[in-house]
């Protein structure tokens, strides 16, 4: 399965509220596309190992946090602390276009 | 010639059958001691679920259960329907209430001890109408699906997921697919106003009925007092309790309606599926303490992962509430009684200082809150022990400390520390 993000990796931050731009639907689960500080740009599944909230991305930290039981994964998915007994699972991330403006194509095995 | 008042009344008497409903009012005795006051938190639940029966059909006739409609139809209840603001407060509080009352209700049973032979099963149908009503909460905390909603659904349908063995059939049968959409809405609104009131009627004519049965249970220290239960003074269920059961609702509805009216319910924000849990989200205050304790199991306890040892053991928690009639069965003092009340007592303390951690994010409101509700719960315990018992005296003293810590906290958080 494969879907381009609606969004392109310029448009990778934070809004005028600070807002990271929101998970969005991948063969009916919420993706969530980060930049990461070194710049690289990774694509989880946005549904927490704990108890399936949706996590959020908090560049300022930078983390994965997950506010209903305060679950934190590192950038790379890895559960830091809290009650998370698994990593995020990880998509796959392709990015295609003009440099800088490229489109972020996620895809997975099935 | 006989008054036509008579002929009427006289008339329905022959068919309806009254002269047996008469006598059978008049039958109806409650005891008077120092604890009859706890005989009218069942007839308080009785009332406020009449008022969640006539708000619920009110809203019904407004609400629209699907995931594009259900949002805006709430939100035209609150704002275009005549005092639609007002019924979906009342009944959002009374839901509230409810919960309070019944919890109170299974709490004081117990420590009456009501629940022994011949009232097991009065227990057992009490318990579960706590739980049904439990479900009633968290099934209709969904059907405004805003975001609050939205993903208090997705994690208490996913705690199921944890059960060994049954745990993916039970998350389909929850949320009725893989993820919480339109179809768990759906499913929801079946649950809320047909499948539940079905289950809470039943459960409730049982119960009723084993109440008129069995009669009022006298706490043993009162029968003791007294030689027998029948030496026990009685006061007629109609009208003497009745009425003054009607003050208590009365006072209840004043209640209902200034919260209502002083603190509306809010909507939030429409849930986006694909969007992430916005900080802060917590479930309502009855579900908190298995959410605070969610959140501070480890990942993994001696291999298991965290969160199925923290469900098994409120699973386990809960039966042993429900077998408790079975447990304790003697008339005379044990030390399986000891134990019982030991681990009941700590049962009490645990879900206190949970909901207020998980209610509070400052340590020192949780320590105040926690301090004065474990002093009150004591003083109430302290109260129904016997006059100048040592143990009388241990929880009045603890009473006071847990009151000392809340004052303390208070002095503390206010200072900024």
């Amino acid at each position: 399965m494969e879907k381009v993000a609606p969004y392109l990796v310029n448009e990778l931050k934070p809004d005028a509220e600070g807002n990271w731009p929101s998970p969005f639907n991948f063969g009916g689960k919420p993706c969530l596309v980060i930049r990461a500080p070194d710049g690289t740009v990774r694509a989880f599944n946005a549904i927490c190992t704990h108890l399936d909230c949706t996590v959020a991305y908090r560049p300022e930290e930078p983390d994965v946090f997950c506010p209903c039981h305060n679950g934190i994964y590192d950038v790379n998915g890895r559960v830091v602390s809290g009650p998370p007994p698994r990593p995020l699972e990880e998509y796959k991330v392709t990015l295609r276009g003009t440099p800088g403006q490229e489109e972020i194509v996620v895809s997975r095995a099935s | 010639m006989v008054p036509l008042r008579s002929q009427i009344v006289a008339y329905f008497r022959e068919r309806l059958g009254l002269d047996s409903v008469e006598a059978l009012a008049e039958k109806k005795l409650v005891p008077v001691h120092q604890e009859t006051i706890f005989y009218y938190l069942g007839g308080m639940a009785l009332f406020l679920f009449g008022i969640q029966i006539t708000t619920g059909i009110l809203l019904s006739l407004y609400y629209k259960p699907s995931p594009d409609q259900a949002f805006e139809s709430v939100q035209a209840i609150m704002t275009e329907i005549d005092f639609g603001w007002l019924m979906r407060s009342v009944h959002s509080w009374s839901a509230n209430l409810i919960i309070g009352v019944l919890f109170l209700h299974v709490l004081t049973t117990y420590m009456m001890r009501a629940y022994r032979r011949p009232r097991e099963f009065t227990w057992i149908t009490g318990c579960a109408l706590l739980g049904v009503f439990m479900a009633f909460g968290f099934s209709g905390y969904l059907l405004p699906w805003n975001e609050l909603a939205f993903f208090a659904t997705r994690v208490g349908t996913g705690i199921v997921s944890v059960v060994p063995g049954i745990g993916d059939e039970l998350l389909l049968l929850a949320r009725s697919g893989e993820n919480v959409t339109g179809d768990t809405l759906a499913r929801f609104y079946a649950l809320h106003v047909v499948i539940l009131p079905i289950v809470a009627f039943g459960l409730l004519g049982v119960h009723v009925f084993l109440v008129q049965k069995h009669g009022m249970s006298v706490p043993d220290r009162v029968t003791a007092r007294h030689g027998s239960p029948r030496a026990v003074p009685n006061i007629r269920f109609v009208p003497d309790f009745l009425l003054r059961d009607m003050v208590g609702w009365f006072l209840a509805l004043g209640l209902l309606a200034a919260l209502g009216a002083l603190f509306p319910w809010e909507l939030g924000e429409k849930a986006d599926p694909f969007g992430s849990a916005p900080e802060g989200i917590k479930p309502e205050w009855y579900f908190l303490f298995m959410f605070q304790t969610l959140k501070l199991l480890p990942s993994h306890i001696s291999g298991l992962e965290g969160e199925m040892v923290g469900v098994l053991a409120f699973g386990a928690a809960g039966l042993a509430v429900l077998l408790v009639p079975f447990l304790d069965r003697g008339e005379t003092p044990s030390r399986l009684r000891k134990l019982l009340n030991l681990l009941a007592a700590a049962a009490v303390v645990f879900f206190i200082v949970m909901t207020a951690w998980g209610f509070f994010d400052s340590l020192q409101f949780q320590l105040a809150l926690g301090g004065l509700l474990f002093a009150g719960v004591l003083a109430l315990a302290g109260a129904t022990l016997e006059q100048s018992s040592a143990g009388r005296r241990l929880v009045f003293v603890l009473s006071a400390l847990s009151f000392l810590v809340c004052v303390g906290s208070l002095v503390w958080g206010l200072q900024g520390g």
